[in-house]
């Protein structure tokens, strides 16, 4: 047998085990390990599919194999209604990928949202984010009613309430609390700019130990907030994800920006875009650029790639921004019930046959 | 009977209302249900302006109704709620384009009343705020929170905007918070003066 070396991250009783909680992590997931060893960490955001296609998901996650330490599996990003996070996070976790469940409080009200925590924790979902939603307004369906029963904000704090104090919002008692690990949003690029920080210490104060941004074009302005944030203290208390992404091109950069809400392009980027010859290459140049950038700046853990119709790219992206440092994620990640679910598998691949007559000879041994 | 390749042209629920939208002479003014129902006149913006006098002004009646405790409870507060609220509703109203939503934060959000957002958030601004401070979903209107913001600097609590607010209890709507803080402060008195 030959030797291989051994992952920082694995069960010592076996590569195909679960991995145990860590004292003072409040997950079995491997990001959470990953960024508290102080590694610099990569999560990508994966295009939920309109469809009905298990095989879409797989596909989509495939491109970001060994590259990424979670996978975003979004809520009807910018309210458009595709595969849901929950389907999505089903899905990955029984390929062993490791998912970061989105709930956004625009379409379920507090009740769906604990029993869906329950749920995905049940699957082996070992980290949430917790989002607002864009209004009903900005996605296909204009004519939804918009939820937000919960905030971001509140929303966190309950998960918070449900794995801490093992009990729902109503006070009722859980008899397994849903160990996750717990994410919100930051968007430093839109006002109130001096709100901003104080609201990353309101989410933090609710329960958020890793926060993801939108994205990021403006370092700059980065910079400033992260200083802010600094000064406060909550890069120790959190671990910032900076978003990041390639432009497709100079008109799609115009579009988002005038589309998409809450994402800041300076004038620049879409001048260096439009002097490029090829404009793709050279958006993925300037998210490259954008990278060894940020993760210069003190306080930023890790970055979220966001390629939206890119997710081929981000896998180069990766690799030539370094940010890796020859590290190489896992390509899987054990479920808390693998061992299960594969005994069940092989009851049903070895006995094909339930008929009454051999189910009554087998019962009769 | 149809094939599958025939249901192919995307027509979305989007598609058809944004079609529509540009064939019809009438365009509704704002975008949100949650803006349509505000008050057509109304000073949300002076409050804001004035929050330090108001957060003064506010303690002070906060104390009066305190004081008239012994009333509220001699009349029921059960049948001072209709009269009341009728007040509440349209003072705050007036003021604040209150939304009685029954669990008032105005002293926590810069006397902005948080429920103007089309997302009601009451616990800060969301991340699509424009770049010129407008709202998301409605572009013409200032963002509720940059003006709670706003609002909140000029207070003497500071800090009251960092506090997190427990999501909205929907069975309170439509009730006087007014009201309903009074009696709770009592209680919480006479339990405090029992305890000595």
């Amino acid at each position: 047998m030959n030797q291989r070396p051994r992952q920082p991250d694995e069960n010592p009783q076996g590569i195909d085990l679960p991995l145990d909680p860590l004292p003072g992590h409040s997950s079995h997931g491997r990001l959470e390990r990953v960024l508290k060893r102080g590694e610099f960490a990569v999560t990508a955001e994966l295009n939920p599919p309109d469809s009905a296609n298990a095989q879409d998901v797989y596909e989509r996650a495939a491109v970001f194999d060994g590259w990424v330490d979670g996978i975003n599996a979004v809520d009807a990003s910018g309210a458009n209604c595709h595969m849901s996070s929950m389907g999505i996070c089903a899905l990955l976790t029984r390929m062993g990928y490791a998912p970061i469940m989105q709930i956004a409080c625009r379409d379920r009200n507090r009740i769906a949202i604990q029993g869906d925590v329950l749920g995905a924790a049940a699957m082996g979902v070992g980290n949430i984010l917790c989002l607002t939603g864009d209004g009903v307004q900005a996605g296909d369906q204009p004519g939804a009613k918009p939820v937000f029963d919960l905030d971001c904000m509140s929303l966190l704090e309950t998960i918070r309430t449900m794995r801490d104090e093992e009990k729902f919002l109503s006070g009722r008692k859980l008899t397994t609390a849903p160990a996750v690990f717990l994410g919100g949003a930051i968007n430093p690029f839109a006002p109130p700019y001096d709100f901003r920080p104080q609201r990353l210490a309101k989410k933090v104060a609710a329960g958020a130990q890793f926060v993801q941004s939108q994205y990021c074009f403006d370092v700059p302005m980065l910079r400033e907030y992260m200083k802010r944030v600094r000064d406060m203290g909550l890069h120790e208390k959190c671990f910032i994800l900076v978003g990041v992404g390639p432009l497709a091109s100079a008109k799609a950069a115009r579009w988002i920006r005038s589309n998409v809400p809450g994402v800041h392009i300076p004038d620049s980027v879409i001048a260096r875009l439009e002097g490029a010859d090829k404009q793709k290459e050279e958006g993925k140049r300037l998210c490259i650029d954008i990278i060894n950038e940020v993760k210069e700046i003190e306080g930023v853990s890790g970055i979220h790639v966001m390629a939206y119709r890119q997710e081929e790219y981000v896998a180069e992206i990766v690799h030539e921004s370094g940010v890796l440092k020859g590290r190489r994620p896992w390509k899987r990640e054990p479920g808390p019930d693998d061992a299960l679910v594969a005994e069940r598998l092989d009851h049903i691949l070895d006995n094909p046959s339930e008929e009454p007559v051999d189910m009554v000879k087998d019962a009769a041994g | 009977m149809p094939g599958p390749e025939q249901h192919k042209a995307a027509i979305t629920q989007g598609t058809l209302v944004r079609k529509a939208r540009s064939l019809l002479a009438y365009k509704p003014a704002d975008v949100s249900p949650q803006r349509r129902v505000q008050r057509h006149y109304t000073m949300r913006l002076w409050s804001v302006r004035h929050a330090r006098f108001l957060e003064w002004l506010y303690a002070r009646f906060a104390d009066m109704f305190l004081t008239l405790h012994p009333v509220w409870k001699a009349v029921g507060y059960g049948r001072a709620e209709r009269p009341v609220k009728f007040v509440e509703k349209r003072v705050k109203g007036l003021m604040f384009d209150c939304r009685m939503c029954g669990q008032c934060i105005l002293s926590s959000t810069g006397m902005s009343c948080p429920m103007n957002c089309p997302k009601q958030l009451r616990n800060g601004p969301c991340g699509g705020v424009r770049a010129n401070g407008s709202c998301e979903v409605e572009p013409d209107m200032p963002c509720v929170w940059v003006k709670a913001w706003e609002g909140a600097q000029r207070m003497r609590d500071q800090n009251a905007i960092c506090n997190i607010q427990k999501p909205v209890d929907q069975s309170l709507r439509e009730t006087s918070a007014w009201l309903r803080v009074t009696a709770a402060t009592a209680a919480e008195r006479e339990k405090a003066s029992e305890a000595q």
